[in-house]
């Protein structure tokens, strides 16, 4: 028997192609990259904004909760249907991509896949930074809702820092703008990057006005190899401290380093015990004379080897290798787990001391990659779900790993938000006050606490991960 | 589902290949039912992950079928995939366990059996079909049902296939083929022909063409008799046990020839003949044998490449685009060669179309099964074909032959643009001694 707001539903989203019901769509509804399946009672695409602010006034009038997805590549939970009710799945609303050239702005439709974005800017000679690894997977909505970042984080910041307006439906089915098309804009509370990072708790993103920038003229990468790991250190030190600003900087463990070599070669010298993958991007000129500057400061603190590959062919070859970390080490073992936590860059050495530490006291398979020139670090853990005492101590290495970062004044999450799978530890990161403050502007713009429930704040009772049932 | 059947599920439906899945989604943009259904239900990580369900009995098999029936299985997502899950491995399983389960409707069981069953694996049932056919086009038979609207009323949409199929050849002509071929000029290989069902009873020219390049090319041919179907469409809908009667069958009749390759033609067969020794896996006898023989099966793009290329004659300004087979580019990893033969054609201009890799929607019989799903597919295809301005596309499987006419017709551009196997397009163009 269908329930009221079920039939009620069919007559907002008249097209019911578009509502799915059979137990095999709900169930391809119910998870995302990260951790456990559910089965919400409707997925509903709409195509515009108009129909979302439709579901989200039934939502809102039943008190039925709603989960915005978008290609579900989340590796937080964000779009994970805990409590049942609907996926809102926005991959359909892909009607707009306009750029501005005079404005160097794009409007865009949340649906639409970053790269395709990232295309057409490039078209028109313009930069879109933000590049997160899934990129040609994820929507622009779910960038946006998530905060995502990626290597040239460093230089370019995330997601966020080019988001200059949105329109939003409330969890009331109100349409409402925040921002607007103008760089500089300070016109009361910035809801705008309120909104951006909510993870789809305060409301729907159905608009995006996105910044762009000229495009860098050139290029060149430069591969550091390192004999000790806190010679690594020191280098991402020194070259960002001498007045340097690489667009991205990578840093790969020796652990990956193997996985990589034995997965594909690459020529990565496997007795290292780390390298760095360093990008700078600008006018050639400058390019040339920093490249000579990142050398010969690598070498001086110990660096083992530095290669400059300035050809498009051999800088690909390059950073072929650093995407090639994922596939790598997931053939370890095949449950993945991937952290983001992030330490201010100065403490990367000591972040990756605690990380071994970690390995060895709960004998995993932990390896460490990652945006090294923004403290942003992605420790791995390479496991198998169906080993239940392994995943226990999985459980309690991932939040020894979240205390590190905490203590070390870092934070929980540098691209990939906090979901279901963080919010047990926020309080730790924000203080109670801190986290209350949160809680507030939430039940403000949520009264009935249907957008996207059980994210971010932690539910009653919820102190640690749990990633075995 | 409880206990020990769920075990004994989990074991068919290869389970365990699932939980290489991160699901991370870098399949999704590489689907062709992802692109044209746009439901997570129709990818490959939907899928997969659906698989998964049923095996942990939370949810019922029968849940399974459409999303695993409707898919091509063209395999471009384990191409695109970053930890290499098998999910070829995954969808036969899946397959296997439907057909299991399924209480077949009696018109799709007759069908079936009678298609698959019997038509297929037996040389004669083919040379059936080839009679038929051409007895049909020649009687005259088939303008008046063609006028009638007769051919709409075949079962499945067959009459739409029909429209587009060659002529066929006479059964004399089908008669009189030798065993063997010897090469012109310098002998620098011995071959095998693997003939295929279809491509031998429907594209017999495609074959004799095939001999022709290879005999030009340096290579002596054998067309060993005892040949059979590759299984392809029984491993397809999961009739495993047919398909390693059929393997084994092709294996035993091949070991009987001195030959460096066995050579095939269509990219779905050669798909299949290259699986032999994971079909034979847990047979000890074969599996050695099957070993030796998925080494030495070779598409004939990459034995013409390796063999230096044909001598070809330059003909008028042609422009040419390319639609690869899914089986040929994904399963057998041969991408390059077919591109650079085409490319060697004096006279040619050749265009890559937009996705190219993206399946036509032919699939096996996934066109002829799932009509709508696939004619939405094809239109897709046919919407990056048409900025190439080509005046031919290039093909290397017969399924994707016939879809492509298929497209062509749909968009009525049959007056300027023609499709063409790559072994007839390059023998149009054969240097002849």
């Amino acid at each position: 028997m269908n329930k009221k707001w079920q039939i009620e539903l069919e007559n907002v989203i008249k097209d019911n192609k578009r509502i799915l019901t059979n137990p095999a769509d709900l169930l391809s509804y119910g998870f995302d990259a990260s951790f456990g399946q559910y089965k919400p009672e409707r997925v509903v695409q709409p195509l515009n904004r108009e129909e979302v602010a439709e579901v989200m006034k039934l939502a809102n009038k039943h008190s039925i909760p709603v989960y915005p997805r978008g290609q579900g590549t989340c590796l937080s939970g964000g779009p994970l249907p805990l409590k049942g009710g609907i996926v809102l799945d926005t991959c359909r609303m892909t009607a707009k991509l306009i750029i501005d050239s005079e404005n160097l702005t794009a409007v865009v439709s949340p649906g639409i896949i970053t790269s395709k974005i990232k295309e057409a800017v490039d078209k028109e000679g313009f930069f879109y930074p933000p590049d997160p690894s899934s990129a040609h997977v994820s929507t622009i909505g779910g960038n946006v809702a998530e905060n995502s970042g990626g290597p040239r984080g460093l230089k370019y910041g995330v997601t966020g820092n080019y988001v200059l307006g949105l329109e939003v439906v409330t969890p009331e089915g109100e349409i409402i703008n925040t921002g607007g098309r103008t760089i500089k804009n300070v016109t009361g509370y910035n809801l705008t990057q309120l909104l951006v990072g909510s993870e789809g708790t305060l409301g729907v993103i159905t608009e995006i006005t996105l910044r762009l920038i000229p495009k860098p003229k050139s290029r060149v990468s430069i591969l550091t190899v390192f004999d000790d790991l806190m010679d690594s250190g020191r280098a991402i030190s020194r070259v960002l401290s001498s007045g340097i600003m690489p667009s991205a900087m990578e840093i790969m463990d020796k652990h990956c380093i193997k996985a990589v070599e034995n997965y594909k070669p690459a020529g990565y010298p496997t007795d290292a015990a780390a390298i760095l993958l360093i990008e700078l991007d600008g006018h050639p000129k400058a390019i040339e004379e920093e490249a000579q500057q990142v050398d010969q400061i690598c070498r001086e603190v110990g660096a083992r080897d530095v290669q400059i590959a300035v050809g498009e062919e051999d800088q690909k070859k390059l950073w072929e290798a650093r995407k090639l970390v994922s596939p790598a080490i997931a053939k370890i073992k095949p449950t993945k787990i991937s952290e983001d936590a992030t330490v201010p860059r100065s403490k990367i050495p000591e972040m990756f001391d605690r990380l071994n530490k970690i390995r060895d006291k709960y004998n995993l398979e932990l390896v460490v990659f990652g945006h090294a020139g923004d403290g942003n670090l992605h420790p791995n853990i390479l496991a198998d779900k169906r080993d239940r005492d392994e995943m226990k101590r999985v459980e309690m290495a991932v939040a020894e790993i979240f205390e590190a970062a905490i203590e070390l004044g870092g934070t929980l999450s540098g691209e990939h938000g906090i979901g279901t799978m963080k919010s047990p530890f926020m309080e730790k990161e924000l203080g109670t006050m801190g986290l209350a403050m949160m809680k507030r502007v939430k039940e403000a713009w949520d009264p009935n606490n249907i957008m996207n429930p059980g994210k971010i704040f932690p539910e009653k009772g919820q102190s640690k991960l749990v990633l075995t049932e | 589902m409880k206990g020990q059947s769920l075990k004994d599920l989990q074991q068919k439906i290869g389970y365990k290949y699932t939980f290489d899945c991160v699901q991370c989604a870098y399949c999704l943009p590489v689907c062709p039912t992802y692109e044209t259904m746009g439901i997570e239900t129709h990818s490959p990580r939907g899928r997969i992950n659906l698989v998964k369900m049923v095996a942990e009995g939370q949810m019922e098999i029968e849940d399974l079928r459409e999303p695993i029936e409707k898919c091509l299985g063209c395999q471009a997502c384990v191409t695109a995939c970053p930890t290499d899950t098998q999910y070829g491995r995954i969808l036969e399983g899946a397959k296997e366990v439907l057909n299991d389960w399924e209480k077949k409707s009696i018109s799709k069981k007759i069908t079936e059996k009678i298609v698959i069953g019997k038509l297929f694996p037996s040389s004669s049932g083919m040379d059936m079909i080839g009679h038929i056919m051409w007895g049909y086009e020649k009687t005259g038979l088939q303008k008046l049902a063609r006028k009638t609207g007769l051919t709409s009323l075949a079962p499945m949409r067959l009459g739409k296939f029909e429209q587009v199929l060659p002529s066929p050849v006479a059964p004399k002509e089908r008669k009189s083929r030798k065993n063997y071929y010897p090469a012109k000029g310098k002998v620098q290989l011995t071959v095998a022909l693997f003939t295929g069902c279809i491509m031998d009873s429907m594209f017999f020219t495609t074959n004799q063409n095939t001999i022709k390049l290879l005999n030009h090319a340096g290579a002596n041919v054998y067309i060993p008799e005892e040949q059979t179907c590759c299984g392809a469409l029984h491993s397809h809908s999961g009739e495993a046990n047919e398909a390693r009667k059929l393997a084994i069958r092709n294996i035993k009749a091949f070991e009987e020839y001195n030959i460096d390759y066995v050579v095939n033609n269509a990219g779905g067969c050669g798909a299949q003949l290259s699986e032999y020794e994971h079909l034979l896996s847990e047979e000890p006898e074969w599996k050695a044998r099957a070993h030796l023989f998925v080494q030495n099966s070779k598409d004939i793009s990459t034995v013409l490449w390796d063999l230096g290329g044909i001598q070809l004659l330059e003909a008028k300004e042609e422009v040419v685009t390319y639609q690869p087979s899914c089986h040929l580019t994904h399963v057998q990893k041969v991408t390059r060669e077919p591109k650079a033969l085409i490319e060697t054609i004096p006279g040619v201009i050749f265009r890559e179309m937009k996705d190219e890799q993206k399946c036509c929607g032919s699939a096996g019989i996934y066109n002829i099964v799932n009509y709508e799903e696939s004619m939405d597919i094809l239109d897709v295809k046919m919407d990056h074909m048409k900025p190439t301005k080509a005046n031919t596309i290039v093909t290397t499987n017969p399924g994707c032959l016939l879809q492509m006419k298929m497209g062509i017709k749909r968009e009525g551009l049959e007056d300027s643009v023609r499709a063409v196997h790559l072994v007839d397009f390059l023998a149009e163009r054969l240097l002849e001694n």
